[in-house]
C-alpha cells in the first residue's frame, strides 16, 4: 500500500490524481481463517488491527453485515476522554486517549485527533462534588483533570450562561488532552492498516448462525456461504444481543436509542467540548462549524436507530439555557444509534460459555473514546487467553457482584 | 413516537406520560436462590430484535403498572394487558403469531 505524505501528495497533484489507491481491498470470503471478528465498526476493525500488529494473526477476516463504520461508529459525537472514576475504566480508557494521541502517524491516517479538551459541567451540588470525587480518584489513577471554577468557565466557553435559573454552572470537570476526532477516518485508517495487513474486510455479509461442536466454536454461516474459524470475536454493539442468542448464551444487556442532532454551520463560537450531564447534553463545534449535539436515550428496548422526538425536545430546551445563543440556530439534521446498556454502564471485553467465542459489548452510549484501548485489549484476549486491561471486563462480574459502577458516576451522557 | 393502550384507564397514551419498566414476566428469586438464579433476575434479558413483551407504568395518567407486547424493530404494538399475570394473554400471542411467524422470546413462542 503506498504510504500518504506530502511527498504522495505533490506527485498527485502533478498526475492529475490518477494514482490514488482503494484504501482497502473487498476481496471474496476464504473457506477458513485463524480468527473471525463480526463487526467492522470502530471496536472489531481496531481488535483485528492490534492482532495482526500486535499478536502476528493475520489470517482474519472482519465480517460486517452493512457497510464498514456505519453503525456507531459513525453516529456519535467523537468524544474522547478518559476522566472516569472507578480504577479499571481509567485504566483502559486512558490508554485508549493516549493511543488516539498517536493514531494518525500509526495508521498513517489522518484521524484529526483534536485535543481541544473536555469540560464537564457541573450544574448541582451533587454534580459538583461527584466531579471533585472524580478528580481526585483521577489524580490517584494518574488521568490528569482538574475542577475549574466558573470564572473559568466563562473564559473557556464565552457563549456560556452561568447564572441560568434552573442550571447555574458551578463549576466543572476539565480534561486539557481529551478531546475529538475524525469518527470515519477512525473507522477507514484502521481498515485500510487491516487489509495492508492481508486481513479480509467482508463487508455486506450477514452472520446467519454461529457453528458450534462439542462446546466450541468451529466457523460462522454468512449470506456468503460457510467459513471456518478457530477464533471469533462478537463485537457488535447494539446486535450483540441477536449474535449472542445465535452462540446460545445470554447478555446482561439492553440496547436503546441514542440520539445526536447537528446544527447550520457557524462562525467558530466554541472550540472546547462541553457535557451537561445534568440536562442530558453535550456540544461540540465540528471543522465544519456546525454544532453538534449528543442527546439522550430511550428508556425502553428499541431497534429503530431513529428515537423518540421528546429527547430532542428535552436535550435543546436544556441546552439554549445554559447557551442562550443557541436559540436562533437551525438544526439540520437528528438521528439515532442502537447503544447495548450494561447494568453497571462499564463495557464486557470476556471470555463466553462457548469456547473459541469472545465478546466485546456493552460500551453504552461511549464507545468511540474507546476504540483503541478496546482493540487492543480485546486482541490481547484473544491471542493471549488474558489481558491485563480487560481483566475486570468479564461477564462473570454480574454474577459475582464485581461492577464497575460508571453509572452513578456519568450520569447518562457518558 | 410510541402510543400505547393503557388497559385500566382506557385512553391511548403518548409514550411522554409513560415509564418504561424492561423486560416482562421475570421470574424473582429471593434469600436462598443460587448466584445463577439472581444473575438471570437482575441482569440478563433477552434484548430481542423483533417480539418483546415489556412493563410500563402510565406515569402521568392512573399511575398503574401494565404490560406491552411491542415489535423492538417497528415499534408496531401487538396489544397490552394487565400486570396481575406471569405470562402473555393468549389473545396477544394469536396476534404475535399471525404477524410474526416463527417469532420467539424465551421459553414463549
Amino acid at each position: 500500500m503506498r504510504r500518504f505524505s506530502a511527498f504522495a501528495i505533490a506527485r498527485e497533484a502533478v498526475r492529475h490524481h490518477s494514482g490514488w489507491e482503494k484504501h482497502w481491498r473487498s476481496p471474496e470470503p476464504k473457506k477458513r481463517y485463524d480468527a473471525i471478528i463480526i463487526g467492522a465498526g470502530g471496536h472489531g476493525l481496531a481488535t483485528a488491527y492490534y492482532l495482526g500488529k500486535n499478536h502476528g494473526i493475520t489470517n482474519l477476516a472482519v465480517i460486517e453485515k452493512g457497510w464498514l463504520g456505519g453503525g456507531n461508529t459513525g453516529r456519535n459525537t467523537t468524544i474522547i476522554r478518559s476522566n472516569y472514576l472507578q480504577d479499571a475504566s481509567a485504566a483502559i480508557y486512558e490508554k485508549a486517549r493516549s493511543l488516539y494521541e498517536t493514531m494518525s502517524q500509526d495508521l498513517n491516517y489522518n484521524v484529526m485527533f483534536s485535543p481541544r479538551g473536555v469540560m464537564m459541567l457541573a450544574q448541582t451540588q451533587a454534580e459538583l462534588r461527584g466531579y471533585q470525587r472524580t478528580e481526585a480518584a483521577n489524580r490517584l489513577q494518574g488521568v490528569p483533570t482538574r475542577m475549574i471554577p466558573p470564572e473559568e468557565v466563562k473564559k473557556l466557553v464565552p457563549i456560556i450562561r452561568l447564572d441560568g435559573p434552573r442550571y447555574p454552572v458551578l463549576g466543572a470537570l476539565w480534561q486539557e488532552r481529551a478531546g475529538t476526532a475524525r469518527h470515519d477516518a477512525v473507522a477507514w485508517g484502521y481498515a485500510r492498516a487491516c487489509s495492508d495487513m492481508g486481513h479480509d474486510i467482508l463487508q455486506q455479509t450477514e452472520v446467519t448462525g454461529i457453528r458450534r461442536e462439542g462446546g466450541k466454536v468451529v466457523g460462522v454461516d454468512t449470506s456468503r456461504g460457510a467459513i471456518d474459524c478457530a477464533r471469533l470475536g462478537i463485537v457488535v454493539a447494539g446486535h450483540s444481543g441477536a449474535l449472542a442468542d445465535m452462540a446460545g448464551f445470554r447478555l446482561p444487556i439492553e440496547s436503546v436509542a441514542l440520539q445526536a442532532l447537528v446544527s447550520e454551520p457557524i462562525k467558530p463560537i466554541m472550540d472546547v467540548v462541553v457535557m451537561a450531564n445534568t440536562v442530558h447534553g453535550y456540544m461540540s463545534q465540528s471543522d465544519k462549524g456546525e454544532m453538534v449535539i449528543g442527546g439522550g436515550a430511550d428508556g425502553y428496548n428499541n431497534y429503530t436507530q431513529r428515537g423518540s422526538f421528546h429527547h430532542i425536545e428535552e436535550t435543546v430546551r436544556a441546552l439554549i439555557e445554559t447557551f442562550p445563543m443557541l436559540s436562533r440556530l437551525k438544526m439540520l439534521r437528528q438521528w439515532g444509534g442502537i447503544v447495548d446498556m450494561t447494568g453497571d454502564r462499564s463495557p464486557i471485553i470476556s471470555k463466553t460459555p462457548v469456547d473459541g467465542v469472545f465478546i466485546n459489548c456493552g460500551w453504552g452510549t461511549g464507545g468511540f473514546k474507546a476504540i483503541p484501548g478496546s482493540g487492543w485489549a480485546m486482541a490481547e484476549l484473544m491471542a493471549e487467553g488474558a489481558s491485563p486491561l480487560a481483566a475486570e471486563f468479564g461477564l462473570e462480574r454480574f454474577r459475582e457482584g464485581r461492577f464497575i459502577d460508571e453509572s452513578v458516576a456519568a450520569g447518562v451522557a457518558h | 413516537m410510541l402510543t400505547l393502550h393503557c388497559p385500566y384507564c382506557g385512553v391511548h397514551c403518548d409514550e411522554t406520560e409513560l415509564a418504561p419498566g424492561g423486560e416482562a414476566h421475570l421470574t424473582r428469586h429471593g434469600p436462598g436462590s443460587d448466584d445463577a438464579d439472581f444473575e438471570s433476575y437482575l441482569f440478563l434479558r433477552e434484548n430481542p430484535r423483533g417480539v418483546h413483551f415489556e412493563r410500563w407504568r402510565h406515569a402521568y395518567g392512573c399511575g398503574k403498572w401494565f404490560h406491552a407486547a411491542r415489535c423492538t424493530v417497528t415499534l408496531e404494538v401487538f396489544g397490552t394487558y394487565p400486570a396481575q399475570t406471569t405470562a402473555p394473554m393468549q389473545a396477544i400471542l394469536d396476534i404475535i403469531d399471525e404477524k410474526r411467524p416463527g417469532w420467539r422470546w424465551r421459553d414463549v413462542t
